[in-house]
């Protein structure tokens, strides 16, 4: 209704609709400022870093935001598919037989479409039955429930992973070569660049697939108003399922990027990397795609200017103590909530 | 003819009604309250009094704003504009002077962290340190105050010229009980538990009291479950005691949820459609029942009804609302004839 | 008006009359438990198969951690099953109690009060910790409100992992003195072979707590627990200061984690950081829900099974299946050996599919409370007419 007021009364510029992406923007902008303030000449490597965890964060968040759209529900199991998406992109390469990068492109674009398409189905069908089996049943029980069962969830996957693959750190061979493109100024390497532009790829086409095709309109239907948009001929548990698949999917992706920009994964990651998604996800405003996106940039920034300062065994309390003031004096995330009003 | 007379307790705010006297007459005056939602305004100006010991009725076609004002009364909404005065006493208006708050709260730790700075600056660094750990403490305790907001910090807001509404729970201690729209019980509780969370505001035992089971809380419970029956018998609810809230039948709990209300011994009754979807049988009794807690227990009462036979039968006075303004106000028979009252119900007529 | 049943009134039989009577004194029946437990339970571990897993000695101990964990099930209960109010970062106040008890008897801040003393200062500056902890989280909704206390449960570890300088970092503080019993009963200092001592006291401390909140909870705080859980709005515009209500249910829940953390330190004779983290709220969640959330002596009994069983029960169940010499099982990279599981490391597997399991088929736990059972199945018809056993009499317990 406010927006309606702003868009008859206010300027010709779309100020409201591009709200987003003009925070985001300034966010940038601002926390440029503050690593090179701390990182003097490391600043653009920083930078750019943060800019690849935030993607990362991003990727993880969106599942959070769409599953919580839809259904209300903390997946807490959320960030343990992340790490065995990680787990199912080691498990891809191994057994291909790579063990570092590949530098005959043509192999190299073959191969990741295939560990990415690999990961990210395996995910989303491990994420559609877990919601089958876990969540479906308790979609209408009180909030304690699902929730329980979904940390019950994340402590079965760990397990099975810790137990049947490794309980300690496990190195992802990294596909792509670290070949550094210089711009004299900074230098960027080649994984930043694809990392960053599949995420902002992945991104848009969730938010085209959301806007402009039935299925997202009967998810966003889905979320406002789950009996009228049931009377509206929805089907209900199809919209859901294939909304854990894509959040779940896209947690794969994540976990391809976790080994092709870190390297390395463990069976407990997810834990760590679930909060902080969350946090990104919540701060953005919870239900809000775009919003997931921007949170992830910022929970990306904050962690790397922790780091910067020297702070960085700090900066998982840093991240949890913005997480706590958003929810204090902003529960509606920067972004405020796209989707249904919460009475 | 109070609640305290019918059944033989008293409590400590009985006291102070009685040396309040009546004043003007009016139980509670609201001037000029509005309430916007964004764009939307769901109450407009309205001017509203309720006469000590009256049933008034707030009617109005759906969306009229009546359930937007009740909420305002009990403290669930703060209004936009206006002011609401219970027995004389502001309890509901505009915030005033909000931002001074924040003042306040942030004034001690200031100053503190100041001469701490001063200290460090002047070398005295043990000195300074004692001051940060303070002024850690009084910020950590000032928002603590905030966010509990105790008796004393609210009486002492007025003197620096801030107001904040009461909140719904200190809108009960004064004297408003309040029943819901669309039943409100504590579903999985039995009927007297019901009622007795209803006493919970003039229950006064301490924790200690309970946890070393002295004497003030064993006596205060048994005495509280015995008015607890009384006030179940007098709605009607004999022997419904062990019965959960979400197994009664529908009348019935609308009666316990009158019931209670009553338990909070207010001096002013809020009920919001009490008789929706009964049949005219039970409608009947409701309006009986109505009647004799305004007879018997001197309780004014204000009502939001849709149902004209009980606006007509049991009211003194009527007040209209349609799209959050005040059309007409007056006796029933006055109302009932009014043009633009029939206009609101039933639309303009066809030229 | 009223209903009068025709069904003619069953005589309670016995058992039932046992029943009533100890529901109506509920603190009678917690004294009675606790005697029976000290009584009784040492003597289980002398027979078979339990004397094979262990000494009596080595039982007793078990037992004993058992009651820490019994005490932060306990605590947990408070603020889960009475107030609805879902905790995900208990072990907080585990830690500050315990962290208290470190500064206040042993070589670090060169202070040496003596460990009952210190279970009062331990429980106060828990109980302090929960008002602080818990004022931000007031105005948050069920799933927020989670996270927010999960957040809370990581950040004070990360704290005190960084705070070298106040907390020692992750070497912890070492040299804790044990409890003295100043010769009562022929005791004096606890000493680290002897776990009678210890047992006896948790045991005393568990008993008292439980009596305290069966109190509360049948008091006008546990009824405005009930109500918040039940609508909040409605308790409000009843006139209960959910405020302070919810604000005493974080305290009170984590006063009885400190008191746990006080005696958890004593015994251990040293805290470190890592002693206190999700795995520890997780845990006293499980048993929590497990044993039936809102009925403190289910959530008791709960939490000392679970104990058990992650303790000495996976163990054992490791060695039964070894000596079955089962084959190899491989599912690609994942290969599976039967026969040497080890089960303690699926523990949290078992937890996870023992959780899920629970919340699919019995949400209320194994051993819940009337009221909670009726709440989680709305759907059913039953009337519930269910005797004010846990309402009337309770003014005499």
């Amino acid at each position: 209704m406010t927006a309606e007021a702003t868009a008859l009364s206010g300027p010709r510029f779309p100020v409201a609709r591009l709200r987003g992406p003009l925070i985001l923007l300034l966010v940038i902008l601002a926390s440029y400022a503050v690593i090179a303030f701390g990182a003097g000449e490391q600043a653009p490597a920083q930078f750019i870093n943060a800019v690849t965890i935030g993607a990362l964060y991003a990727l993880i968040a969106l599942g959070y935001t769409m599953v919580y759209g839809i259904i209300e529900l903390i997946n807490f199991a959320h960030g343990e598919i992340f790490m065995c998406g990680s787990f199912v992109s080691w498990s891809v390469i191994t057994t291909m037989g790579i063990t570092g990068a590949i530098t005959d492109i043509p192999r190299l674009v073959i191969v990741l479409v295939v560990v990415f398409l690999i990961s990210m189905l395996v995910m989303g069908v491990v994420g559609v039955i877990i919601e089958r089996f876990a969540y479906r049943r308790l979609r209408n029980a009180p909030r304690l429930a699902p929730l329980i069962t979904a940390i019950g969830v994340s402590f079965i996957l760990q397990n099975i992973i810790s137990v049947g693959i490794s309980n300690s750190v496990v190195t992802i061979p990294q596909l792509i070569p670290n070949t550094k493109l210089d711009f004299g100024v900074f230098s960027i390497s080649v994984i930043n660049v694809f990392v960053i532009a599949l995420a902002l790829a992945l991104m848009v086409a969730l938010h085209l697939f959301i806007t402009q095709t039935r299925l997202g309109t009967a998810m966003r239907s889905t979320a406002m108003d789950r009996e009228a948009a049931q009377l509206m001929g929805v089907n209900i548990n199809t919209t859901i399922a294939i909304t854990f698949f894509i959040g779940s999917a896209l947690a794969g992706a994540a976990g391809v990027v976790q080994g092709l920009y870190i390297g390395v994964t463990v069976f407990n990651i997810g834990f760590n990397y679930g909060l902080k998604a969350f946090t990104a996800a919540v701060l953005g405003g919870i239900g809000n795609t775009t919003g997931a996106v921007l949170g992830g940039f910022v929970i990306g920034f904050l962690e790397v200017i922790s780091q910067v300062y020297g702070y960085a065994n700090w900066s998982e309390a840093v991240v949890f103590g913005a997480l706590v003031a958003v929810l204090i004096f902003r529960p509606t995330g920067i972004l405020g909530q796209q989707l249904a009003d919460r009475a | 003819m109070t609640a305290e007379a019918a059944l033989g307790t008293t409590t400590a705010t009985s006291a102070a009604d009685a040396a309040a006297g009546s004043g003007t007459g009016m139980i509670l005056s609201a001037r000029a309250v509005t309430k916007r939602f964004g764009g939307l305004v769901a109450v407009r100006a309205v001017d509203f009094e309720i006469p000590r010991g009256s049933i008034v009725s707030l009617i109005g076609p759906n969306g009229a704003g009546k359930t937007t004002f009740f909420n305002i009364i009990a403290g669930l909404t703060e209004p936009t504009e206006g002011v609401i005065e219970f027995q004389e006493a502001t309890i509901v208006a505009r915030p005033v002077r909000a931002w001074a708050e924040p003042i306040l709260w942030f004034a001690l730790p200031a100053v503190t962290a100041v001469i701490a700075a001063l200290a460090l600056l002047a070398g005295i660094s043990a000195v300074a340190d004692v001051l940060v750990g303070l002024t850690a403490v009084v910020l950590v305790g000032s928002l603590l105050i905030a966010v509990i907001r105790p008796r004393w910090y609210l009486n002492l807001l007025p003197r620096f010229g801030i107001f904040r509404s009461a909140r719904p729970n200190d809108i009960v201690t004064f004297g408003i009980g309040r029943t819901f729209q669309n039943i409100r019980l504590f579903a999985n509780m039995t009927s007297l538990e019901n009622v007795l969370v209803g006493m919970h505001s003039r229950m006064h035992a301490t924790l200690p009291d309970a946890a070393l089971r002295l004497r003030r809380h064993r006596d205060e419970e048994r005495t509280s479950r015995v008015k607890a029956r009384e006030w179940l018998a007098y709605v009607g609810l004999k022997g419904r005691d062990d019965i959960a809230a979400r197994n009664l039948p529908y009348g019935d709990q609308r009666r316990l949820e009158i019931a209670r209300a009553l338990a909070s011994e207010p001096k002013l009754l809020l009920l919001d459609e009490p008789t929706a979807g009964m049949n005219p049988v039970e409608t009947t009794q409701m309006t009986a029942l109505i009647g004799k807690i305004r007879t018997e227990l001197g309780i004014t009462i204000l009502l939001i009804e849709h149902d004209m036979r009980v606006v007509m039968g049991v009211s003194d006075r009527v007040t209209v609302l349609d799209h959050g303004e005040k059309i007409a106000e007056g006796t029933p028979e006055v109302v009932r004839a009014d043009p633009k009252v029939i206009e609101a119900y039933l639309g303009a007529p066809t030229a | 008006m009223t209903a009068t049943s025709t069904v003619p009134p069953r005589r309670p039989s016995p058992i039932g009359r046992i029943r009533a009577f100890f529901g109506g004194h509920q603190s009678l029946a917690i004294i009675a438990g606790a005697a029976v437990v000290l009584l009784v339970l040492p003597q289980i571990a002398l027979l078979p198969p339990f004397s094979g897993f262990g000494t009596q000695k080595d039982w007793v101990g078990g037992f004993s951690n058992a009651g820490v964990f019994v005490l932060l099930a306990v605590g947990l209960n408070v603020v889960v099953g009475l107030a609805g109010l879902l905790d995900l970062g208990y072990a907080a106040f585990f830690a500050i109690g315990a962290y208290t008890y470190a500064y206040g008897a042993s070589p670090f801040l060169n202070l040496h009060i003596p460990f009952w003393i210190m279970l009062i200062v331990g429980a106060a500056v828990a109980a302090a910790f929960g008002i602080l902890l818990g004022a931000p989280t007031l105005r948050l909704r069920g799933d927020y409100l989670a996270i927010v206390t999960l957040g809370f449960g990581e950040i004070v570890p990360v704290v005190i992992l960084n705070a070298n300088n106040y907390t020692n970092g992750t070497n912890g503080i070492t040299g804790l003195a044990q409890p003295s019993a100043y010769g009562l009963f022929g005791v004096d200092g606890f000493g680290f072979s002897n776990p009678w001592p210890y047992f006896v006291t948790v045991v005393g401390i568990v008993m008292v707590t439980m009596i305290l909140l069966y109190r509360l909870q049948d008091s006008r705080l546990g009824r405005a627990w009930v109500a918040i859980r039940e609508d909040e709005l409605a308790a409000a515009s009843m006139g209960i200061n959910t405020v302070t209500t919810k604000l005493l249910a974080f305290s009170i829940g984590a006063t009885t984690s400190g008191l746990a953390g006080v005696f958890y330190a004593s015994k251990l004779g040293v805290v470190t950081p890592d002693q206190f983290g999700f795995t520890v709220s997780f845990t006293a969640l499980a048993m929590v829900v497990l044993g039936g959330m809102g009925n403190t002596l289910g959530v008791a009994a709960g939490a000392f099974v679970i104990y058990e069983i992650q303790s000495t029960g996976l163990k054992q169940l490791g060695q039964v299946v070894q000596s079955l010499h089962l084959p190899v099982v491989a599912l690609g990279p994942i290969k599976v050996d039967i026969g040497s599981i080890n089960f303690i490391n699926y523990q949290y597997l078992l937890y996870g599919l023992a959780l899920v399991g629970m919340m699919l088929l019995r949400p209320e736990g194994l051993f819940p409370s009337r009221r909670r059972r009726q709440e989680l199945h709305e759907d059913t018809d039953e009337v519930a007419e269910f005797k004010s056993a846990e309402t009337l009499e309770a003014i005499d317990r």
